[in-house]
């Protein structure tokens, strides 16, 4: 019963979260904490920060977090597959749709306006990023005199890298990661 | 369009070594994915890539999942979704079963934290990459409304914090425009 409860509270999630990891977040609260009772705000909120610190969408990580302490891999399994089964039926649909009618004059040119905002789009995510690197802080936060000159190295460095020698994107990220934990754990700010 | 099985497999593995190395957002994965599917192996166009995060963006869900079930169709049906979905999810799932179990020392090692952190410079470069192949396509175009668009949309999506949907649905509102002013002026023969 537990099971299939943390299910369709996943289902929710999945169905629920309209424009990315961030919007899911008191989604997943409401459901996992509020109304099932299935862990505290405590734990939620270790859940969040773990989720922020590992690799894929924090829903995915989520379900797989409440699953795991729940009820082990079959919970994992189950919550993972009910977070993405409205995304899979949802965007087999519109994948069907836009690869029937994309060809079409029309449908083109409409889809010509949309290129250049979700270009933008990009640019916003890595810029945040960016400022996160630089200043660990929000565009509104950022202290000109708390630029870490280490990160702005490594990014000057990875995007030359990245442009001259077309050196493979996952290299670069992993990369800096082993870069830069080296050179702060040689500064001793470790 | 033709399905091909013979790519599932590159599929999976591309779409697992790219979820497993997303650090922060989905737009992250978005470029990992311009640079894997659209430079390195040649299985879609740009636009294409471009159309693919319009619609994954506006569609509930987590965007990373969203992206594989669209790019897995394209390639080989839904056989090529399901396989895409798997190995996009498979990282995470794998990743946090086995942090859940000791996540407090996980989360307080100053080593993790820090490597994280200066992490961000190296994904902000993969984007900044992207994006300056990308933005000097759109400004090849030499189409003002375009130009603009882009610019405008930058603006009001990081400094004035406009959701994403609503940039995307304003887009489409415009291109809807577009063409109604398009297929007016082709009726007028050209004569406006």
């Amino acid at each position: 019963m537990l099971l299939l409860k943390l299910f369709f509270a996943f289902i929710q999630v999945g169905m629920f979260s309209v424009g990315g990891g961030y919007a899911a977040i008191p989604l997943i609260q409401e459901q996992i904490v509020n109304i099932y009772g299935l862990m505290t705000l405590e734990e939620f909120s270790d859940l969040i920060t773990v989720a922020e610190m590992t690799p894929g969408p924090i829903s995915i990580n989520s379900a797989t977090f409440v699953g795991m302490r729940i009820a082990g891999i079959p919970g994992v399994l189950l919550c993972s597959i009910g977070c993405i089964i409205p995304s899979f039926c949802i965007c087999l649909i519109l994948a069907h749709f836009y690869y029937k009618y994309r060809s079409v004059g029309g449908v083109q040119v409409v889809l010509g306006a949309m290129r250049p905002a979700v270009v933008s789009l990009i640019a916003s995510a890595g810029a945040s990023i960016l400022m996160l690197g630089l200043f660990q802080a929000e565009l509104r936060e950022v202290v000109v005199g708390e630029l870490r000159v280490v990160e702005l190295g490594i990014f000057v460095v990875a995007l030359f890298l990245l442009r001259k020698y077309k050196v493979s994107a996952i290299a670069i990220i992993l990369g800096s990661g082993v870069v830069g934990t080296i050179i702060y754990a040689l500064l001793g700010a470790i | 369009m033709k399905k091909d099985y013979s790519k599932l497999w590159v599929l999976f593995k591309s779409m697992f070594v790219l979820s497993a190395c997303t650090f922060g957002g989905g737009f992250v994965i978005v470029s990992l994915m311009k640079k894997k599917f659209v430079e390195e192996l040649q299985w879609l166009e740009e636009d294409e890539m471009l159309d693919v995060t319009a619609i994954t963006q506006s569609a509930p869900g987590p965007l990373p999942v969203n992206a594989s079930v669209i790019i897995g169709y394209r390639i080989a049906g839904v056989i090529g979704s399901l396989t895409a979905i798997l190995g996009t999810i498979l990282p995470p799932m794998i990743i946090i079963s086995i942090i859940s179990l000791f996540y407090e020392q996980f989360r307080t090692n100053p080593y993790i934290s820090t490597a994280l952190q200066v992490m961000r410079a190296g994904v902000a470069a993969v984007i900044f990459d992207v994006v300056i192949n990308l933005a000097g396509n759109v400004i090849k175009t030499k189409r003002i409304l375009y130009i603009s668009m882009m610019v405008i949309a930058f603006v009001a999506t990081y400094l004035l914090d406009v959701s994403a949907m609503i940039i995307i649905l304003t887009c489409l509102g415009i291109g809807l425009l577009d063409l109604a002013v398009g297929t007016f002026r082709k009726k007028n023969g050209g004569v406006a």
